[in-house]
């Protein structure tokens, strides 16, 4: 028998994608064996995702480099843990909520920090919500009643490619049933991104103006007046701001979809606050709803995960045996650089390429744990390193889409590698019998 | 060539997102986040052509990466665009302000031909 015929041939229908939070879950996928060939419906990200995960010939895990058994890797990485002072739990947005689950005890377990990628994408919105209050609704009331749409500080063309056909801009409606046309599309941007060009309306703020700009709109909607002079800083003419304050009070049904170029800019939490507190305004007059747009496919599952079982979203110390919560003290990026944690269990995410420098030459002196289906640089440098299952592609759970709803993923093809949950499970337990035998 | 100032924003691009899931290790996202785009006007009074190699420095540390020309109209003069990745990890600063988060868009950045 050739080895074509011998490969399984099948199509997994309503699959879902878990490359960016938009989370599609109408996939088609074709399968050859340990292979997916076709992603139907999928974007170019999805596409790229589906089609490049497929089983690599890596050792399941490693110490130190050297490849070793399962058990082995996991009595190592439970010894790390438990020997550590001020061990560190971090990543999570690239996994089930079965397994952050997991991870939450871990961290319980060895009295350590807890911090998801949040605390480095939508961290400080994050602590906006707990300062302003969410005016929250899902992608589905956007796709059957917004007529305005604004989206500040992101390029969903690049990050989130379906948000516009499948939720927010281009599908026919209940209440605007000419889908696109019934609709106003609004960017706000430092910078002329791929999105712009598709929008009614586009509005380049000067970089570092998103708090000032605002403001400003948040003053037109109480019915103060303005000078020009206000708005230079923002390098927007008044008029136009004045046009986008009658939008706003005019339309229907209004959603501010924001991004990183509010949360990840000078101002953070701030910038974000001042958007919640205008589109609550805005409700004076209309209605009007405000929310992230998140990245990664489950971060939002992380934050809801965390925030059962602590209290807090992200970025909470266990140590003292109940959650404390401070952004800035327990974050990751802050106990990294500040070099105090000593110990560290990563999980699906790669601070070694995103985080500062202090922050990665500390990871890289102290001993870690990498969990990821890929070699990444954080995998690269992992004193224990397991190669796992991809999560959505080789295994089943629930992920939760940006606008809070779960979504359970249908696999399509098994992996020879554990999952995430797998290992974790297996660390917490020897983590128990280690702490036990003390 | 003087250094400039510049405000640098990093950002998240098509490419980058197909490319890592490739390999993060090699290839085309390797080239993808070492390429940092200014408006053609600044590559015309700065002397530079796409490919030129460029170093960047901000408070935090240093990155050397090549420039090439954004789309007419993309970028206002005095603003940098770089995608994620280890280049622009290495210009912000580790400091989150209490916040969790660095700086990581809208960095101070120093440009100077190589
Ligand atoms: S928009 Fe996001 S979730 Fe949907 S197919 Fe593209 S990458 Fe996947």
């Amino acid at each position: 028998m050739t080895a074509e015929l011998k490969t399984e041939l099948k199509v997994v229908s309503n699959a879902t994608c878990t490359f960016c939070g938009c989370v599609c879950d109408d996939m088609e996928l074709t399968v050859e064996g340990h292979r997916i060939t076709k992603a139907k419906n999928a974007c170019v990200l999805g596409k790229a995702w589906f089609l490049n995960h497929h089983i690599e010939n890596r050792p399941v895990a490693t110490i130190r480099g050297q490849a070793v058994p399962l058990d082995e890797a996991v009595e190592e990485a439970a010894r790390i843990l438990v020997h550590a002072r001020y061990p560190v739990v971090y990543g999570l947005s690239d996994t089930t909520c079965e397994a952050q689950r997991v991870a939450v005890a871990i961290a319980d377990r060895i009295g350590g920090c807890i911090d998801t990628t949040t605390s480095v994408c939508h961290g400080p919105s994050g602590m906006a919500f707990q300062g302003v209050g969410e005016v929250t609704c899902s992608l589905g009331e956007v796709k059957n009643r917004a007529d305005l749409v604004i989206f500040w500080g992101s390029n969903p063309a690049e990050s989130h490619p379906r948000h516009w056909s499948r939720y927010s801009t281009m599908p026919k409606g209940l209440f605007v049933p000419n889908g696109r046309k019934d609709r106003t599309v609004v960017i706000v941007d430092v910078r002329r991104s791929k999105s712009a060009p598709a929008a009614d309306l586009f509005i380049q703020v000067r970089p570092r103006s998103d708090f000032e700009s605002l403001w400003i709109l948040r003053a037109l909607v109480k019915g103060l007046t303005l000078r020009e002079a206000d708005c230079e800083v923002t390098g927007v003419p008044l008029a136009v701001w004045q046009d986008l304050a009658q939008r706003m009070k005019s339309c229907r049904f209004g959603v501010f979809f924001f991004g990183m170029g509010l949360s990840m800019t000078r101002g953070k939490h701030l910038n974000v606050e001042a958007a919640l507190a205008l589109a609550r305004d805005l409700n004076a007059h209309t209605r009007f709803y405000i929310k992230p747009m998140r990245g990664h496919g489950n971060v939002t599952g992380a934050d809801n995960v965390v925030s059962w079982q602590t209290g807090y979203p992200f970025g909470v110390n266990l140590s003292r045996g109940f959650p404390r919560f401070n952004p800035g003290e327990y974050t990751t990026a802050d106990t990294l650089a500040r070099g105090e944690a000593d110990a560290a269990l990563i999980v699906a995410s790669d601070p070694m390429a995103n985080f500062s420098q202090p922050a990665r030459e500390h990871l890289a002196r102290i001993p870690y744990i990498a969990l990821d289906p890929k070699e990444t640089p954080t995998v690269r440098h992992a004193t224990v390193a397991f190669t796992t299952a991809t999560y959505g592609i080789n295994t089943p759970g629930t992920v939760y889409r940006m606008d809070d709803v779960p979504i359970p993923l249908r696999p399509a093809f098994d992996s020879p590698y554990p999952s995430d949950q797998e290992v974790l499970t297996r660390i917490e337990r020897r983590i128990r019998q280690q702490l036990s035998e003390r | 060539m003087p250094r400039e100032t510049f405000i640098l924003i990093p950002g998240r691009t098509s490419r980058q997102g197909t490319s890592l899931n490739v390999s993060k290790l090699a290839g085309e996202y390797i080239d993808e986040i070492s390429t940092v785009f200014l408006c053609p006007e600044d590559m015309r009074r700065l002397g530079l052509i796409d490919g030129d190699r460029v170093r960047l420095r901000s408070d935090q540390g240093i990155a050397e990466v090549k420039c090439e020309a954004a789309k007419p109209g993309e970028l206002p003069p005095g603003v940098l665009f770089l995608p994620y990745g280890d280049a622009s990890s290495r210009l912000m600063s580790g400091d989150t302000h209490g916040t969790g988060m660095p700086t990581s868009k809208g960095i101070d950045v120093e440009l100077e031909k190589l």
